[in-house]
Order: structure tokens, then C-alpha cells, then sequence
């Protein structure tokens, strides 16, 4: 690392315990109540494009062990090296390498196949997806499955037409598959594997 | 990658290697003493609070083949900024976490002109000095438990 | 159906200050310090930190006093408390060669280049307890000698390199990944990185009886201690944010290879093969035994049948780590009212089912028996 790009690096977490445990249990209510929004406000300062939302959330969860792979925007030396140095983690350059990856647009995130699905045996070693959205929508596609009562609806502004029929694809091969969480500024919600897109009648 | 750009990878160490190395070696009070002798010190910024951790140490199988873990050990490391610039940074074996702040506070020192030629007396020379001795004198008890055997061959020839 | 208990918080918490006096002993006698234990007792000091898995040797001492002594508890608490940390990454492959040695022995190659030295040892004591020890000792004066110019100390392989008179390491491979069974579930057949990871943190008791099971002919490797080393080794780590290797201190560590006698095979021409043992601190018995049982697995490899324990990839690994192996003994000793009470159904339903049998075969010959 250059010694003139250190002076630039933005702090992490002011609390390193607290802040992760919060975000922690943000991504954690989220999963366990897929397609609902989960407030989660941070004071975390991020290097744009990469909102202080998915900052905290991948300074919580990432470390060496699990790379990260980050879109094209969001591939910036300031974002990478705030990465690599708070948590740890490597950027990697295919999607399929990481354990998280970053799309910083609904429009142009990568298709669901394209990520790490797990296996039989060990369905955990998958992709997490996380998409940087404008706003959480309480409308739209709807959802049902484990953590879900009868029905939810969810959207997000910018969904790009494939999402759906990427969506039925994922949960065909469960246990297999990928989870998404979608970060909005203020709040989180996710699409956990286990979530089946109900048909319309 | 920040890898592929550095001259440090392979070959002689570095200045700061070096100077890491002796932190590595340095006492907890040899630190805090180095330090008291540079004061007026640059004020220090924490950037990293010192954090215990662990690196999986590897060995090679026979020695010299493939890696494999053995097993891990407690590190602590930190990252402060003096306020001249420099961004300091220690990895350490143990928990001291008083002795990775300081250890950080040399490393950022040690990039800057003014303290850097200061260092070599205030801690790089009073800890080779002792780590040296302290080797002489572990080398010489261990020498004195050196066994030669001879061969000795029975018979007329 | 489950079992309720009454009074289990106020047993178990009375339990554990019973233990803490327990452990603490009489009150008048001095209470021994983790740093007494750590410069004292360096050898158990050294057990927990290997089979722990954990270098840290005030933490290896605190968990042997927490722990009353008992080495396997030590190592468990051990265990627990690496779960807590987060990991920075994966050191420098070690350097042995380079090591600072304090001990250096060969059975083999009498002159040896850079010299046979004893060090600290046990070898050639009379194992005559010393009362004098029952108490504070006088302190010892050692004997010293001209260190000679420190010289180079190869790895025994060198020795006899380019006659393929003992076989060599193919060159390592830097990107090739190194497994870690404290992140992935060992499968088998497991590589030999993830066989000797397992041996090192294993029971040094087991390895030990296995090691010497193959001494006894289960699975005979015709094995010599080629060399024996203990001393300092500096490690070095690459952070990630820094991309160059920093120095982090030194360690203690002791390596073992034997040298086997191997007939060869098919593929493989006469040539003496190598086991591997690395423990961390001074632990000499650890090392050898890891390197008869590293051998021992390498059967298959080099061509041989699998007839012994200690040949068995699947029988080793899976019941050399001590802290699984007495989690699964010791968790007998839990509740298990509901299990044994269904065995207790199934058991009197079986006994009347054979006493039925018993009954209709003796009307069926026609003899007339009581029934029980």
C-alpha cells in the first residue's frame, strides 16, 4: 500500500463490537423475515459508491476467508482498500470466487448463476448477493416460505427483467442456491434461498 | 494490487522490516522507553484500536515441501497516523496491546525523516545489542552440550 | 417425553465454587502463578499449546492452572477460547533450517553438519527422583563453550541429495490451496497437509501407542530418527494491506524426521522414505510419535497394503484429537434418562418375547416347563 493512499483511508467501525454486533443482528432479522425491511441506521462514512449500509454490513461479516467481489463502479482503489483493510477481506475478480458479492445497481447485477451455489453436501459454501437499491418497496413480487406469515410483498425501484424468473431458478435448487440481501439507505431486507415467489393467479 | 507493486516481497529486507523485526524483539518497556527518548513526539491519531487476533502459523511437510497449519498463535496488531502522515502499523505475537500501539507509533516514525536516523539509537541499537547477547550466552550453553563421535575399528588394519 | 430438573442452577453453581476451592488447595500453601507454570512446567506448557492448537504461552499456563493440571481440560479451554478471535491470515511457511537450535540430535548421520548438541534433555538422566527439587533448589551455574561460527544446519535430506538414496519433497507449490480442518470437515482420503495438521494437534498419548504399535510390527516402516531439532524460529506474516511479510517474533519449536527403510515397488526403486513431526514449544516425544504415524499413513502412497491401525487414514485422524474424543466419552456421563428409559421398554418387551418363544418351543417338544 502506498503510503499517500493510507492518509486518504477512511475510519471503520467508531465501535468495532457494538457497530458489528448491530449489523450483525440487522442482516440476522432480515434473513430469519425474508421480503420485510429491517431499519438499520449507520453513522459509518463510506467511499462512494459503496453505501455506508453495505460498508457496515460487510465490515460486520467479511474477513480474509471469505473474498469479496465488487462490480465495476464500485471496483475504485478508495473502496477496495477500505475493504481490505478493515476487514481483511480479498477482492476478487470473478463472481464466482466470492463469498459476498457487491452490485452497486438493481440494473446491472450479475445473474444469480453466474454466483458460487454450494453443494449438496455443504449447501453453506454459496454466494451471499448484496445489490445496493434506491428504496424498499412493501409491494410488488410476493413471497412466501420459512419466516414468512401466509405472504409478503417486496420490491425495489430498478429490477431488472430477469430478476423474477432468476428468482423461481434459485429456489428450484435448494438447498443449493444464493441469498440476497438488498440495502437501501436507512434499512436492509433479504431474500434468503428458502423464499418461493408465488405465482400469479 | 497492492502485492504485485511492493519491492518488499522477496529479497533483503527492508528498512522497515528491519525496524519491524526489532519491534518484534523489543520489550514492551524498550518500547516505551525509545519512545519517551524522541519526545516531542507527533501527535498520534488511532486508526486501528489494538485488536487480538490470530495468524495460522504453517510449516512444510520435511520441512522444505508443501505447506500445511500447524497450528495458530495469538497476534495483536494496530494502525495509528502521526499527524505529519505517516500511517504506522504493527503485527505482534502475543496480546500486549500497549506494545502494538507503540510498536505502530515506531513503524510511522521510522518513515518519517526527521525521527527515523533517532530510532536507530533510541531502540534499534540497544535491542540488537541485547538480543545478541542474549543469543551469545543461549549459544554457548548450548555448545557446551556438543558431543562428537569417533569411529573406532577393531582389529589389526 | 422429557426429564425435568429442580435445583440444577443452585447444584451447578455450588458445584463450581467447590471446584474453585478445590483447585486453589490448602490455603496455606503459596498459590502458584501462571508465570510460575509457564517458565516451571514449560513442558505441559508446551502440550496444551500444541494440542490446543494455539501458540500463546500464558495462556497455555493460565488453562493448565484453571484446569488443576488435568492437560486435556487445559487444551480444551484452549480450543474454546481461539473459537472467540478472528483470524488475520496464514503465516510464512517456517523456515526450520534457519532455526536458532538449542537441541539437535541424529541417530543416523554421526557428523552431522552443524553438529550434534544435546540442549536441555532428559536423555542420560538416571530418572532418580531428587529430593532436593521437593523444595526451593539451589540455583544452577551452567556450563559454557566457544559457540562455534554459527554454521549452516541442513535438513538431513540434504545430506544424502542428489544420490536418490532418500526421497526428496517435490518443490511446493505457492498457489496450491492448504487445507484446514478448523474450516472444513476433514473428508477422506485427506491430503498429507491436512493429515499432518491433524497429527499435530493430536493426542500425544495415542500417537505415541499407534507410533509404537508400528515399533511392535502392526504396520513395521523400519524407522530411524534421522534428526531431532528444538529452538527459536522467527515467523513472518504477509497482511493483506500491506503486501510485504512483517516480522512477528519469535517461536519455539521442535521437528522430527525419521528416516525408513523402504524395499520400493512396482514404480519406485529402493530408497529410504521420510515421516514428519512438528510440535510447538519443546516436545520431543510429540515429534517423534507424530513422525512414525505421518509415515505410517503414507502406505498406500508408497505402494503398500493397509493391515495396521496405525496405516488406517480413517482409524488415525478421526480419533486423534482429544478434545472430540473426550467430549464424546465424558458426554455419557450427562442425562440420558429418556434414552436408557425406551431401552428399558425395548428390553423387557424383547425378554417376553423370548420367553414366549422358549415357552411354545418346549409345549411344541412336548415337555412341560415353568414358566419364569
Amino acid at each position: 500500500m502506498e503510503a499517500h493512499a493510507s492518509q486518504t483511508l477512511l475510519p471503520g467501525f467508531a465501535d468495532p463490537v457494538a457497530d458489528a454486533q448491530r449489523a450483525f443482528k440487522a442482516v440476522m432479522q432480515a434473513m430469519s423475515r425474508p421480503a420485510r425491511a429491517v431499519p438499520f441506521e449507520v453513522a459509518l462514512t463510506a467511499p462512494a459508491p459503496l453505501s455506508p449500509v453495505v460498508a457496515a454490513m460487510l465490515l460486520a461479516l467479511a474477513d480474509y476467508e471469505t473474498p469479496i467481489w465488487l462490480d465495476v463502479p464500485l471496483r475504485n482503489q478508495a473502496v477496495v482498500q477500505f475493504l481490505s483493510f478493515h476487514s481483511g477481506a480479498r477482492i476478487v475478480r470473478e463472481p464466482e470466487e466470492a463469498v459476498f458479492a457487491v452490485a452497486s445497481d438493481p440494473a446491472t447485477m450479475p445473474p444469480l448463476m453466474l454466483l458460487r451455489q454450494g453443494t449438496p453436501e455443504y449447501p453453506d459454501r454459496s454466494t451471499t448477493l448484496i445489490v445496493q437499491v434506491a428504496a424498499l418497496r412493501a409491494e410488488g413480487l410476493r413471497f412466501e416460505g420459512p419466516g414468512i406469515k401466509r405472504e409478503a410483498q417486496f420490491s425495489f425501484p430498478g429490477a431488472p427483467s430477469r430478476f423474477a424468473a432468476e428468482l423461481a431458478a434459485n429456489r428450484a435448487q435448494f438447498p443449493c442456491g444464493v441469498d440476497l440481501i438488498f440495502a437501501a439507505p436507512g434499512a436492509i431486507a433479504a431474500l434468503p434461498r428458502s423464499v418461493r415467489l408465488v405465482k400469479e393467479a | 494490487m497492492p502485492r504485485d507493486s511492493d519491492p518488499a516481497v522477496a529479497g533483503a529486507p527492508t528498512d522497515r522490516q528491519r525496524l519491524m523485526q526489532v519491534c518484534a524483539q523489543a520489550t514492551a518497556a524498550e518500547l516505551d522507553r525509545a519512545l519517551a527518548a524522541l519526545d516531542p513526539l507527533p501527535a498520534v491519531e488511532t486508526v486501528r484500536q489494538p485488536e487480538v487476533g490470530l495468524v495460522m502459523l504453517r510449516g512444510r511437510v520435511g520441512g522444505d515441501g508443501q505447506p500445511f497449519n500447524v497450528g495458530e498463535a495469538t497476534v495483536t496488531r494496530a494502525v495509528v497516523r502521526l499527524e505529519t502522515g505517516e500511517m504506522g502499523f504493527s503485527y505482534l505475537l502475543g496480546r500486549s496491546q500497549e506494545k502494538a500501539r507503540a510498536a505502530a507509533i515506531v513503524d510511522a516514525l521510522g518513515q518519517n525523516a526527521k525521527f527515523a536516523a533517532r530510532l536507530e539509537a533510541a531502540l534499534a541499537d540497544p535491542v540488537s545489542a541485547r538480543v545478541a547477547a542474549e543469543r551469545a550466552a543461549s549459544e554457548a550453553e548450548t555448545a557446551a552440550t556438543r558431543v562428537q563421535f569417533f569411529t573406532l575399528v577393531r582389529g589389526e588394519d | 417425553m422429557y426429564v425435568a430438573v429442580k435445583g440444577g442452577e443452585a447444584a451447578i453453581d455450588a458445584a463450581h465454587a467447590l471446584l474453585a476451592k478445590e483447585r486453589r488447595g490448602a490455603p496455606d500453601v503459596p498459590e502458584i502463578t501462571a508465570s510460575q507454570i509457564r517458565e516451571q512446567l514449560s513442558l505441559a506448557v508446551a502440550r496444551v499449546m500444541s494440542e490446543g492448537s494455539l501458540y500463546d504461552e500464558d495462556l497455555a499456563a493460565l488453562a493448565v492452572k484453571q484446569a488443576r493440571g488435568d492437560l486435556i481440560e487445559a487444551i480444551f479451554l484452549l480450543r474454546a477460547y481461539r473459537t472467540t478471535l478472528p483470524r488475520f491470515g496464514a503465516s510464512a511457511p517456517l523456515d526450520t533450517a534457519a532455526m536458532h537450535i538449542r537441541r539437535r540430535i541424529s541417530a543416523t548421520f554421526k557428523d552431522l553438519p552443524g553438529g550434534q548438541v544435546l540442549g536441555p534433555t532428559f536423555d542420560y538422566t538416571h530418572r532418580l527422583l531428587d529430593p532436593a527439587l521437593a523444595e526451593a533448589a539451589p540455583s544452577v551455574t551452567v556450563a559454557t563453550a566457544p559457540g562455534a561460527e554459527r554454521e549452516a544446519a541442513p535438513h538431513v535430506t540434504k545430506l544424502l541429495d542428489g544420490q536418490g538414496l532418500i526421497e526428496t519433497n517435490p518443490p511446493a507449490d505457492p498457489d496450491a490451496p492448504v487445507g484446514d480442518l478448523t474450516r472444513e470437515p476433514l473428508e477422506f482420503p485427506a491430503g498429507r497437509d491436512l493429515r499432518l495438521q491433524a497429527l499435530a494437534r493430536g493426542d500425544e498419548g495415542f500417537l505415541l501407542a499407534l507410533g509404537y504399535s508400528t515399533q511392535r510390527g502392526f504396520g513395521r516402516t523400519h524407522p530411524f530418527a534421522g534428526e531431532i531439532r528444538m529452538g527459536e524460529l522467527e515467523v513472518s506474516f504477509v497482511p493483506e494491506e500491506l503486501g510485504f511479510e512483517v516480522p512477528l517474533g519469535s517461536i519455539t519449536l521442535t521437528e522430527c524426521e525419521m528416516v525408513n527403510q523402504f524395499k520400493g515397488s512396482a514404480d519406485k526403486a529402493p530408497q529410504f522414505t521420510r515421516g514428519y513431526g512438528l510440535a510447538f514449544g519443546h516436545a520431543e516425544r510429540k515429534a517423534m510419535s507424530m513422525a512414525l504415524v505421518d509415515r505410517a499413513l503414507r502406505t498406500e502412497e508408497l505402494g503398500g497394503e493397509v493391515t495396521a491401525p496405525a496405516q488406517d487414514e480413517e482409524f488415525v485422524l478421526a480419533h486423534c484429537d482429544n478434545v472430540q474424543a473426550t467430549g464424546f466419552v465424558e458426554h455419557l456421563k450427562l442425562p440420558h434418562y429418556v434414552d436408557f428409559q425406551a431401552e428399558l421398554v425395548l428390553l423387557r418387551q424383547l425378554r417376553e418375547e423370548w420367553v414366549r418363544a422358549r415357552d411354545a418351543s418346549a409345549s411344541g417338544d412336548g415337555k412341560q416347563e415353568a414358566a419364569e
